[in-house]
C-alpha cells in the first residue's frame, strides 16, 4: 500500500468522522449556491413579472353605460369591483385606492362622436397606487387609439394621419436584462462550491494537524513529504468534488423551478450541461485545493488559515465581475486563464453556446500545469524545517 | 547505535547546539540531561533528521542521517516534543496509521499493535477515540505508535513530562523492557531522578555543549559530590 494511498485514506476517514467538514462539503458547499440563486432570481424577476401580470382590482361607477369599454377593459386585466357611493370621499379616507368613473352622457356622446368622458379618480400623494393608475391609464389610451383609427379608417383616411410622433420606450433595466446579470453570477456560485466543500480538510490537515502538534510525528514517518502533501491533496479534492457534484446536482433541481420561460431565455441546465461542467471542472479543484493547502500552510494557526482563505473565497469573484461587465466577446485566450476560462464555458454551456473542444483542452491542460507549480511551491513549504514546529 | 560527532546548529544568530558529540549504545538507557534551553530537543531533532545540522554528523546504525533520511528513520522510533494524536481516531488507528505509513502489512501490524496495547496496558482505551484522553493515556498511545515497527533505536524527548507517578513507574518498567531487548534507548529529560532511576550512561548538555558525559558514580566522581543532584548543579555551574 503506498504511503500517498495510506495519508488518502486516513485523511477520509478522519473528515467522515468531523461534522464540521460534513456540513461544508455535504451540505453548505452544496446548497449555498442554488439556494441563494433561487431566491435572488424569485426576488428580482418574479416581482416584476407577478405585478405585470396580476389582475387589477378597479371600483367602476356607472359600468352599464360602457359596456364595450368595460368588456376591452377586462381582457387587458381589470377586474370590476362594485360600485360605491361616494368615491372621492371612499379614495380619500382610503378605503379604495382608485376608481373609474363612466360619465353619465358615455352613450350618447360615443355614438355622436364626440369625446367621451371617464374619470380615474385616485390620490396621487400615495405613492402605492401610482403604478396602477398608471396601468389604469395606459389602458384606457389603448383603448382609445384603437377606435380613433378605426373611426379615421371608416372615413377613408389613414390612421397615421392623427399619429404625428410615435414614441417607443426603450428600457434596459428588463427584467431580461437583471436575470442576465444574475446568470453571469452562476459560475461563481460553482466555483464557489468547489472552494467550500475542500476548505475544512485544507485547514485541518495542514494548519490543524500543526496546531495540534501531530505534524512532527506524522513527518518523522519514512515517507517522502511530497507523498505525505498528495495524499492530502487527493482527499481535499475528493471532498471538493464531492461538493461540486451535489451542488451541480442541486442546480439541476433548481433549474426547474426557474421563472426562465417568462423571461424570455433558454437556461441550458440539463443533463448535458452536468456531463460537460464536471469533468471540465475537475482540473480546477485540484488547483483551488492545492492553493488552499499552501495558505493553510503558511497560517500559524486554524483561525489564521479561516481568515486567509475566507479572503481567497472572493478571488474567483474576479473574473465573474470581468465578464458581466465587459461585454466582451469569447476570445481563445480567456481559455487559457485558469478560473476565467472555466467560469466563461460555463456562461456559454448555459446559453447553449458551443465551447470548443480544443478549447476546453487548453483550459484543462493550463489548469493542471498551474497545479503542477503551485503542487511544487506547497512541497517546498513543506521541505522547510519550520514547517512541523509548533510554538 | 547512535553516535554523534561535532553537530552544530544555529537559529539566526542564537547558537542552539553548538558542537555537541556522545555515543548512546545498544543495550543501555542513555540520558540527555539539562536545564530547559540547553539545546536537548533541537539535538534529538537532529538525530530523528526533522531538522538538518550546520555542521557535524549523525550516524545511526552505522548509516549517515543527512545522506540516507528515509533509511535511517525506519531505524528509529521517536517520542517527539509534539505528541498530538487524531483525536477523531481511536488510540488503536492512531498506532495503525503509522503501522502503514512504516509500510507494515495488516497481519503483522495487528500482532505488533495487540502486544503493545498489552504490553503499556491500554486495553480498555484501545477501541476509544482519543479526545479527552489523559495525559498519561496520551503518552502510551504516542509510544505505541512510535515503537510499532520495531525500531532498533528509540529515542524520546521528556517522556514523562506530565505524568504521575504510577504512569511514570510503568513507562520506566517499558523502558528497561526495551534495554533488556537489546534496543539503543536516548531520552532528553531535565529531571535528576529520571536519569539516576533509568539510566546507564548520563550526557550532560548546558549552553548548546556537552559538559559531561559518563555513568552516575563517574560524574559524582568527577564533580566531588555524593548526591548527583550536587553534580549536576556543579558541572552546570561550571560551564563556560
Amino acid at each position: 500500500m503506498s504511503a500517498t494511498f495510506v495519508v488518502f485514506m486516513k485523511e477520509c476517514r478522519e473528515s467522515l468522522r468531523d461534522r464540521r467538514v460534513l456540513m461544508n462539503s455535504l451540505l453548505l458547499g452544496p446548497l449555498l449556491g442554488p439556494v441563494l440563486f433561487l431566491v435572488l432570481m424569485r426576488l428580482v424577476v418574479g416581482r416584476e413579472l407577478e405585478k405585470a401580470e396580476r389582475p387589477l382590482p378597479v371600483v367602476v361607477i356607472g359600468a352599464e353605460r360602457a359596456p364595450e369599454l368595460l368588456n376591452a377593459l377586462k381582457q387587458m386585466g381589470l377586474a370590476v369591483q362594485p360600485p360605491v357611493a361616494d368615491p372621492e370621499l371612499a379614495v380619500r379616507e382610503q378605503r379604495i385606492d382608485l376608481a373609474l368613473r363612466v360619465a353619465a352622457d358615455f352613450g350618447a356622446a360615443w355614438r355622436a362622436g364626440r369625446p367621451a368622458q371617464v374619470e380615474i379618480i385616485y390620490d396621487s400623494s400615495r405613492r402605492e397606487g401610482g403604478s396602477d393608475v398608471d396601468r389604469l391609464r395606459g389602458m384606457l389610451e389603448g383603448y382609445s387609439h384603437r377606435n380613433g383609427a378605426l373611426r379615421l379608417l371608416a372615413r377613408g383616411l389613414s390612421p397615421t394621419v392623427s399619429m404625428p410622433l410615435v414614441v417607443a420606450n426603450r428600457d434596459l433595466a428588463t427584467p431580461q436584462g437583471r436575470g442576465a446579470l444574475l446568470f453571469a453570477m452562476l459560475p461563481y456560485m460553482l466555483v464557489l462550491t468547489i472552494f467550500i466543500g475542500g476548505i475544512w480538510l485544507a485547514i485541518d490537515s495542514t494548519a490543524g494537524e500543526r496546531e495540534r502538534q501531530s505534524l512532527e510525528p506524522l513527518l518523522i514517518n519514512p515517507v517522502p513529504r511530497d507523498r505525505i502533501l498528495l495524499g492530502k491533496l487527493l482527499a481535499t479534492a475528493l471532498f471538493s468534488t464531492a461538493s461540486l457534484t451535489l451542488g451541480l446536482l442541486a442546480f439541476l433541481v433548481v433549474g426547474q423551478f426557474m421563472p426562465t420561460e417568462q423571461l424570455g431565455m433558454s437556461l441550458a441546465l440539463g443533463p448535458h450541461f452536468f456531463a460537460i461542467a464536471l469533468p471540465m471542472l475537475v482540473p480546477l479543484v485540484l488547483l483551488i485545493c492545492i492553493a488552499q493547502i499552501l495558505i493553510a500552510a503558511f497560517a500559524r494557526s486554524v483561525r489564521e488559515a479561516q481568515t486567509y482563505l475566507g479572503l481567497a473565497q472572493l478571488v474567483p469573484l474576479i473574473p465573474s465581475i470581468v465578464l458581466s461587465v465587459l461585454p466582451v466577446k469569447a476570445q481563445l485566450w480567456m481559455y487559457a486563464v485558469p478560473l476565467l476560462g472555466q467560469q466563461l464555458a460555463i456562461m456559454r454551456l448555459l446559453r447553449a453556446e458551443p465551447v470548443p473542444g480544443f478549447a476546453l483542452a487548453l483550459s484543462a491542460l493550463v489548469t493542471l500545469l498551474a497545479t503542477t507549480a503551485v503542487f511544487i511551491l506547497t512541497r517546498r513549504v513543506y521541505d522547510s524545517e519550520k514547517l512541523a514546529i509548533s510554538g | 547505535m547512535i553516535e554523534v560527532q561535532g553537530l552544530r546548529k544555529s537559529f539566526g544568530a542564537k547558537r542552539a547546539v553548538d558542537g555537541v558529540s556522545f555515543c548512546a549504545r545498544d543495550g543501555e538507557i542513555t540520558g540527555l540531561l539539562g536545564p530547559n534551553g540547553a539545546g536537548k530537543t533541537t539535538t534529538l531533532r537532529m538525530l530523528y533528521t526533522l531538522m538538518r545540522p550546520d555542521a557535524g554528523s549523525v550516524l545511526i546504525d552505522g548509516r549517515d542521517a543527512e545522506r540516507e533520511p528515509l533509511a535511517v528513520r525506519r531505524t528509529l522510533g521517536v517520542l517527539p516534543d509534539s505528541r498530538g494524536l487524531y483525536k477523531r481516531l481511536t488510540a488503536r488507528e492512531n498506532i495503525e496509521y503509522f503501522a502503514a505509513l512504516q509500510g507494515m502489512d495488516a497481519a503483522t501490524t495487528r500482532t505488533r499493535c495487540d502486544a503493545l496495547i498489552t504490553t503499556l496496558a491500554m486495553q480498555d482505551i484501545a477501541g476509544r477515540r482519543t479526545e479527552g484522553f489523559s495525559q498519561g493515556e496520551r503518552v502510551k498511545t504516542a509510544i505505541a505508535r512510535a515503537l510499532v515497527h520495531e525500531p532498533r533505536n528509540v529515542l524520546l524527548d521528556e517522556p514523562t513530562n506530565g505524568l504521575d507517578v504510577m504512569a511514570t513507574r510503568s513507562l520506566r518498567e517499558f523502558l528497561r523492557g526495551l534495554r533488556a531487548a537489546g534496543r539503543c534507548v536516548l531520552l532528553s529529560t531535565h529531571l535528576m531522578q529520571e536519569v539516576a532511576a533509568l539510566c546507564d550512561r548520563i550526557v550532560i548538555i548546558a549552553h548548546g555543549r556537552v559538559v559531561a558525559d559518563g555513568s552516575a558514580a563517574e560524574l559524582r566522581a568527577l564533580a566531588g559530590e555524593q548526591h548527583l543532584e550536587e553534580a549536576f548543579v556543579k558541572i552546570i555551574g561550571e560551564a563556560p
